[in-house]
């Protein structure tokens, strides 16, 4: 059920689908130009927001097209040169009840899935293995790693100017407005918890490749998890209004092999710039690697 | 002697002459006209602020708003550059309270409702002129607090309100401590008075001015709808008022109640403002409602189809959308049953809503229907409106609006219910009655034009925000990544064709009072059977001085 629904969304928007394969690197996601779907999934939850996303579809453009054709006919049918002396018909019971109990079946059919998501993003399915606390600043995120010894550090969007101090000149894998000067490093396939709170006004921690948005509410402590499937950079953005620079803090995470963020994790208490140059030197290396190998 | 003389020139009830007679006025048809231009004027300002937004978003990167920065506020360099960033805010903040206290407000209910329920139920005037006038006349001084807001200091560095009209704390306490939210909120606080006022006065003329026979199951569905609105303003705004009150005490006074280092909690203001902000879009849209099934109904020469569920069913909606609010709350840290909960109680919204699409439907079916530009408003509201429905639907879902919170997507969705359907409405509206406000039939050519451009701009400016959304671009930002850049555009040239659309309405209105064709006093034949349609165009200053008998 779920790949043939699945597949036939991907026929349905077989140009768009195009557009994002094309587009999506194998080690990033962020969006594409002209793109008309969610970003490529992530994680499984992403997955599962994707499928009830398309499943709905199927329900809502099957309506809009109904309403669509019955306008289109009465347009046609009923006009006035065609259809001179008109019907004094204003009530019909039993069409009326077939209109308020159809759509009670279509809510129902959308509901179970929609309740099994929502109820599947509130239940993790394994103890987290790493928790990682994310506080919102204007216009700025502090990360912090709950481990045995904490390591915490600023996030803040990637100026221009840095950028080849950074080693991030490329453009397409450090875009503007997306790149960010210290990534949020996490192992891959490690369930990781997310504490989100902050300092000032209301901030929301929103990674769209791995289905999650949650706010960062002064005084408050939110929580999400996500458990990535896949190595890379992946970008996200501040997601509730928090004033001048808003636009201008995004959320980085970088996914890494278990030993790669091991070995990170050790050296960035001590010195983080040169861990991130070190895992970027590491990450990059690999690449190509991939990249000959294809 | 003098003052029977007085009293005799009062029973006269001709109107006084010049500013006396729109400044003093107790007539719902005078006040009605005057809601009727206000909302135009505000309309003009929130949409020339709306074509600023897409100007700057037309391409990545920061266009136009350092520059106004520096014309408006006499910045320079990155002071300018900081305050263009504010400003843009700024903007966004006052497009969405222009829109909806100042234009689709006075609008559907100040204008059309003033002008129309009256008539509509046989009665002669409302049951409180007095306070019909002080109804109105709160609404500009409540608009100037607004304008004057725009320049006043907010943030540090920063003019006018750039909080959203959702006005969330922290950032609309201690995130912008000047006096802009100060004027933003009593603004507010004023617009709000207005309306209660307005809501008490319309809920005493339909209970008890209806002319004889007319029972409440006879009542037009405009009526109807005005009802339902009423008792929803007059439900939730107060609540609102409460929450402002609240805003401005923490703000000026060393109160708590959303401060969190002090004991309060943010949370509470988005629970007060939901209570209010979610019946509020209903407000918006349910005399829309109204408006389009008597468009329906006249321009198919048919009684509206099952007109017991499409009242009952604006009640229902009305009911129901007190108890929806926090699904836009999904992602501030509800518990899971709450979410649950709210999924299921606004997904019920979708069936009343649903009986009002079919029911429109089945009026036109085997109907005479002639396309006159009312109806092609009315048939451009059912589809688009439609569109946004389903939309809602979506976003109803907690799981999925996790991915779809605070993006374009939601944009979009809004845009397809309040901008493509509550504005279409008040269009449909604008040409069903013009002819009967003014005695004056518009020129159907430049009225058509103005649907039509209308049309493919606001799906050119909304479609592909869709687009934006799904693919994770968030709400109000004034700079997005270059990968966003493609449909950025598209939208922005569809939002300056729709502004061609309200120049070419602006000057539909100029020639048909220059070429003043007499409309008659029903120009729609007999399809329109509501009692406005007996009057003579315009309606004589007083009308139904006898009675009108409801068989």
């Amino acid at each position: 059920m779920r790949n043939f629904l699945a597949n036939a969304k991907f026929l349905a928007s077989a140009g768009a689908a195009a557009t994002i394969l094309a587009g999506t690197s194998a080690h990033a996601d962020q969006p594409v130009e002209w793109e008309t779907t969610f970003q490529a999934p992530a994680t499984d939850m992403m997955r599962q927001i994707e499928w009830f996303g398309n499943y709905t579809m199927w329900f809502i453009v099957p309506i809009t097209i109904l309403v669509l054709l019955l306008l289109a006919y009465c347009i046609v049918k009923f006009r006035a040169s065609a259809n001179p002396v008109p019907s004094k018909t204003s009530h019909n019971t039993l069409i009326e009840v077939i209109w308020t109990v159809g759509p009670v079946v279509i809510l129902l059919c959308l509901a179970i899935p929609s309740f099994q998501l929502l109820t599947a993003q509130y239940t993790p399915p394994e103890e987290a293995k790493l928790t990682v606390k994310a506080t919102g600043n204007q216009w700025n995120w502090d990360y912090e790693y709950q481990t045995d010894s904490t390591l915490s550090f600023n996030s803040a969007i990637l100026q221009d100017g840095d950028r080849a101090k950074a080693g991030k000149e490329d453009r397409k894998v450090y875009p503007r407005l997306l790149a960010v000067d210290n990534e949020l490093v996490v192992p891959v396939n490690t369930m990781t918890r997310v504490l989100v709170t902050a300092t000032d006004v209301i901030h929301s921690f929103g990674m769209p490749s791995f289905g999650i948005k949650v706010d960062a509410i002064p005084g408050r402590t939110n929580e999400t998890w996500f458990k990535a499937e896949k190595e890379g950079i992946f970008y996200g953005q501040c997601s509730q209004l928090c004033g001048k620079d808003h636009a201008f803090m995004p959320i980085a995470i970088r996914v890494v092999s278990d030993a790669q963020f091991k070995t990170w994790l050790a050296a960035a208490k001590t010195d983080l710039p040169g861990a991130n140059k070190t895992l970027m030197a590491e990450v990059d290396g690999q690449n190509k690697v991939a990249a000959a190998g294809n | 002697m003098a003052d029977a003389a007085a009293h005799d020139g009062h029973d006269d009830h001709k109107p006084y002459h010049g500013w006396v007679r729109w400044v003093y006025s107790t007539n719902h048809k005078d006040i009605g006209t005057l809601y009727l231009i206000f909302a135009i004027m505000a309309g003009i300002i929130g949409g020339a602020l709306s074509v600023a937004i897409r100007m700057e978003l037309q391409e990545p990167g920061i266009q136009i708003f350092s520059g106004l920065a520096q014309m408006v506020y006499g910045m320079n360099g990155d002071a300018a550059i900081d305050g263009g960033k504010s400003m843009y805010n700024a903007f966004a903040t006052a497009h969405a309270l222009i829109m909806i206290f100042f234009m689709v407000m006075p609008a559907l209910i100040g204008g059309f409702a003033n002008w129309m329920v009256p008539i509509m139920i046989g009665a002669p005037d409302m049951a409180f002129p007095r306070m019909n006038n002080i109804s109105f006349w709160l609404l500009p001084p409540a608009f100037i607090l607004l304008l004057t807001s725009m320049f006043m200091p907010s943030a540090p560095g920063a003019y006018g309100v750039g909080g959203g009209w959702t006005l969330y704390p922290p950032l609309s306490t201690s995130g912008q401590p000047g006096p802009a939210m100060d004027l933003a909120i009593l603004s507010i606080h004023i617009a709000g008075a207005s309306s209660i006022l307005g809501a008490i006065n319309f809920i005493t003329t339909i209970f008890n001015m209806r002319a004889p026979g007319m029972t409440l199951h006879k009542m037009p569905l405009f009526a109807w709808s005005v009802l339902v609105t009423a008792f929803l303003l007059l439900l939730s705004l107060p609540v609102l008022a409460g929450a402002i009150t609240m805003l401005l005490t923490d703000r000026n006074f060393g109160t708590a109640f959303f401060a969190p280092d002090n004991g309060g909690d943010p949370l509470l203001f988005q629970h007060l403002f939901w209570f209010f902000g979610h019946p509020e879009v209903y407000i918006l849209i349910l005399p829309g409602f109204g408006i389009i099934s008597h468009v329906i109904s006249t321009f198919s020469r048919k009684p509206v189809f099952g007109y017991l569920g499409m009242a009952y069913a604006m009640v229902a909606i009305g009911a129901v959308g007190f108890i929806v609010w926090a699904h836009h709350m999904y992602t501030t840290g509800l518990s899971l049953d709450t979410q649950r909960y709210f999924v299921f109680a606004t997904m019920v919204i979708a069936v009343p809503t649903g009986v009002k699409i079919f029911s429109w439907i089945a009026t036109m079916w085997g109907g005479s229907i002639s396309f006159k530009t009312p109806m092609l408003w009315a048939l451009g509201f059912i589809f688009l409106f439609t569109i946004g429905g389903v939309t809602g639907v979506q976003l109803a879902n907690a799981g999925l609006d996790r991915s779809l919170h605070d993006t374009y997507f939601v944009i979009a969705h809004f845009h397809y219910v309040l901008s493509l359907g509550a504005v279409f409405a008040i269009f449909a509206g604008w040409y069903y009655w013009f002819p009967k406000m003014t005695g004056y039939m518009y020129s159907p050519v430049i009225a058509n034009t103005h649907f039509w451009v209308t049309f493919v701009g606001v799906n050119l400016i909304f479609f592909p925000q869709h687009f934006l959304g799904l693919a994770g671009m968030p709400r109000r930002t004034i700079d997005y990544p270059d990968a966003f850049a493609g449909w950025n555009y598209v939208s922005s040239i569809g939002s300056y064709i729709s502004a061609v659309g309200v120049a070419i309405f602006l000057y539909g209105v100029f020639e048909a009072f220059q070429k003043k064709r007499i409309a008659g006093a029903n120009p729609w034949g007999e399809g329109a059977t509501t009692l406005e349609w007996q009057l003579p165009s315009p309606p004589p200053f007083h009308q139904w001085e006898q009675l009108p008998k409801i068989k």
